[in-house]
């Protein structure tokens, strides 16, 4: 008695009865939050094991100290930066949870520690190719390139492989060649899998838990930084490649009324992220914001978990995701309310409800149309937007193309940028969904080692495009489609200016 | 703008409705109407009376043809296909279910329709697994067979 704490009776916060995953109960791990014992489950990352013990808020605002809890789930915001074994500022979201460590809120700015690169010299890697995410994109352009014979390198900051695809329980649309009908959790098996046979080969290097950090200056080759997290203790590799694929994925939006940074406010796919792949719920009720594919999925997949969606309301005028995935929710009684939206959020420290409204055509708040909602959690799905801020260091040519969420790096139809050697794939190229992205990854991990002079096979490129745009082809597929004659016709111009 | 885009719910007018005599034999009901890249329910019919003109088109089903084998049912990645049998005054919906528990053969079940409302009470006849999809058949009255799309355990 006395150390051993379990918050607000936390282990009810486990899914343990699924239609689609199998969450059996695994080893406790236990460790210390605030000097007391908490325990988690094997598999769990620090922000997870913590939300099942009831532990919402992980960090607090600098100026006003306000509560903070996770928001993207994925490593990408900073909402759950902690300080652990005595290591400011690990991403507890994406750290794997280990017995015995000691996780503590941080005071203000962190301290810099003396830990982190302790008596580890960095260490030289010399590949062909460095492919940077190993979500949908990045797997099949390691894989391609690895297929054609390059030496490659696959670094990702998560503990596990698979990027978004680890979370997708729904089965995929498309056609047989982009695994029509499989689960995204299990298109994420089959390519590690594959990822596994290059791997014994030696010709693949894979490299999870580990982020690159930046792109140096080097006269031969191109060089990266790259910091591997072992046991928070973190370990510098240097990096030398001919070519390079950055597949680094996209962050989900955030959008703006008052209370949007209590805790209990997550982006949708964050708590598709903690359910599917950690198997805890957010909360008990849910308000979803959003009805794009990502929105609709998600509210269904709450359901499927066992946790209830109050409704899911849309700004505009019409419902963007799919009517297969909107007909979905609608049978199982959850209404969804276009031209409304979030107001504000109800409660002191934590979710306690939120008002919505209703929108005129003009998308403007109508007087006297707000309700209130009760709901101890509220999912932002409101867009994607690329990461690029390797690609911007790296020097590529950035430009802001609204449909594809924002700036993305200029590229060509082999998904090279501006950079020589240096390629583009996926939600970074532009947002866009996983079956276009894993043909994007091939494109640019073929592209990559045409370069190289280790494949000439320019036919299977050109087939790949055309499975592109073919799914690109119908209505849905209209903004990429606009987005990436965009980004051609602007790298184009560019390229005859220079 | 079609009322579908704003609430998500197709009415009958959206969809492809089979002759009475076509739905004493058993037909499948498309309930797909919008242009997406998927055609898992082309390649799955045994009897190709599932066709599209390209992988963006809705798919459209020759209820001649189609012999209500349910085959598709748990292949539809956007679990919007139903089969549709109608003998007298009882009619049998075949369905896709993804929720936990799974119904039993023989229970009584809560019958809804494509707004969620509670139609009244269904019996589960079928319960089969395609891959973690269960395909279940329920028998409810004929006058709801084209309205009852899911089910309560």
């Amino acid at each position: 008695m006395g150390v051993y704490t379990r918050y607000d009776r936390g282990h009810s916060m486990r899914i343990r009865s699924h239609p689609i995953i199998d969450f059996k109960k695994r080893k406790e791990i236990p460790f210390y939050f605030q000097k007391k014992k908490v325990v988690g489950e094997e598999g769990d990352t620090i922000a997870s094991a913590l939300h099942a013990a009831g532990v919402r808020r992980l960090s607090k605002s600098l100026k006003y100290e306000s509560p903070r809890g996770f928001f993207c789930g994925i490593g990408k915001c900073s909402s759950c930066l902690m300080r652990v074994n005595g290591i400011p500022n690990v991403r507890t979201c994406i750290a794997p949870l280990q017995e015995g460590i000691i996780v503590e809120m941080q005071d203000k700015l962190a301290s810099l520690p003396d830990a982190e690169f302790d008596r580890k010299p960095k260490k030289t890697l010399h590949v062909e190719v460095l492919v940077v995410g190993a979500g949908p994109a990045g797997l099949c352009a390691a894989l391609e390139s690895a297929k054609q014979g390059a030496s490659v390198l696959l670094v990702d900051e998560n503990q596990i492989v698979g990027g978004q695809l680890v979370k997708q329980t729904h089965k995929f649309f498309g056609s047989k060649q982009e695994r029509a009908g499989t689960r995204g959790i299990d298109i994420a098996k089959e390519l590690e899998n594959e990822i596994k046979k290059y791997q014994e080969g030696g010709k693949l290097q894979l490299m999870t838990d580990a982020t690159v950090i930046g792109y140096y200056e080097s006269d031969k080759n191109y060089r990266f930084g790259v910091v591997q997290r072992c046991e928070y203790q973190s370990r510098l590799f240097d990096v030398r490649c001919q070519a390079a694929v950055l597949a680094c994925g996209a962050m989900e939006n955030m959008l703006l009324f008052p209370g949007n940074d209590l805790p209990g406010v997550y982006g949708a796919g964050a708590v598709q992220t903690l359910m599917n792949v950690y198997g805890v719920k957010p909360g008990d009720r849910v308000l979803m914001v959003g009805a794009g594919n990502v929105g609709l999925i998600v509210s269904y997949q709450l359901l499927q978990a066992g946790i209830s969606v109050d409704r899911v309301v849309e700004a505009a005028p019409i419902i963007g995701g799919y009517n297969v995935h909107a007909a979905k929710l609608q049978r199982c009684g959850v209404p969804i309310q276009t031209s409304h939206s979030i107001k504000e959020v109800c409660g002191e420290k934590k979710v306690e409800g939120a008002i919505i409204v209703q929108l005129d055509e003009d998308w403007k708040p109508i007087k006297n149309s707000e309700e209130y909602i009760k709901c101890d959690t509220i999912c932002l799905a409101v867009g994607l937007t690329p990461s690029t801020r390797l690609l911007s260091q790296i020097g590529a040519q950035l430009a802001f193309i609204p449909e594809a969420g924002g700036f993305v790096a200029l590229h060509d139809k082999t998904m090279q940028t501006s950079v020589k050697g240096i390629y583009v794939a996926g939600d970074a190229s532009g947002i866009e969904e996983a079956s276009t992205a894993m043909i994007e990854g091939k494109i640019a991990g073929l592209a990559a080692v045409i370069q190289l002079g280790c494949s000439k096979d320019k036919k299977l490129l050109d087939k790949y495009r055309e499975e592109l745009s073919q799914l690109r082809a119908g209505p849905f597929g209209e903004k990429p489609r606009i987005a990436k004659q965009k980004i051609a016709k602007m790298k184009e111009k560019s390229h005859a200016s220079i | 703008m079609r009322q579908y885009e704003k609430t998500g719910i197709l009415s009958i007018k959206d969809l492809q409705v089979p002759s009475k005599k076509q739905l004493e034999k058993g037909v499948a009901i498309l309930e797909c109407v919008q242009d997406i890249p998927c055609n898992p329910c082309v390649e799955s019919c045994p009897v190709h009376a599932i066709s599209m003109k390209d992988i963006n088109a809705p798919p459209v089903n020759d209820f001649e043809k189609c012999i209500g084998c349910t085959k598709c049912v748990g292949i539809c990645p956007g679990l919007a296909i139903f089969v549709v049998k109608v003998k007298g005054n009882k009619a049998w919906v075949t369905l896709p279910y993804e929720f936990v528990p799974a119904p039993k053969v023989g229970e009584i079940v809560t019958a809804l329709d494509r707004a969620g409302a509670n139609r009244g009470k269904a019996l589960v006849k079928k319960v089969i697994k395609q891959g973690k999809t269960m395909v279940i058949t329920i028998e409810i009255d004929s006058d709801v067979a084209m309205d009852i799309r899911n089910i309560k355990v």
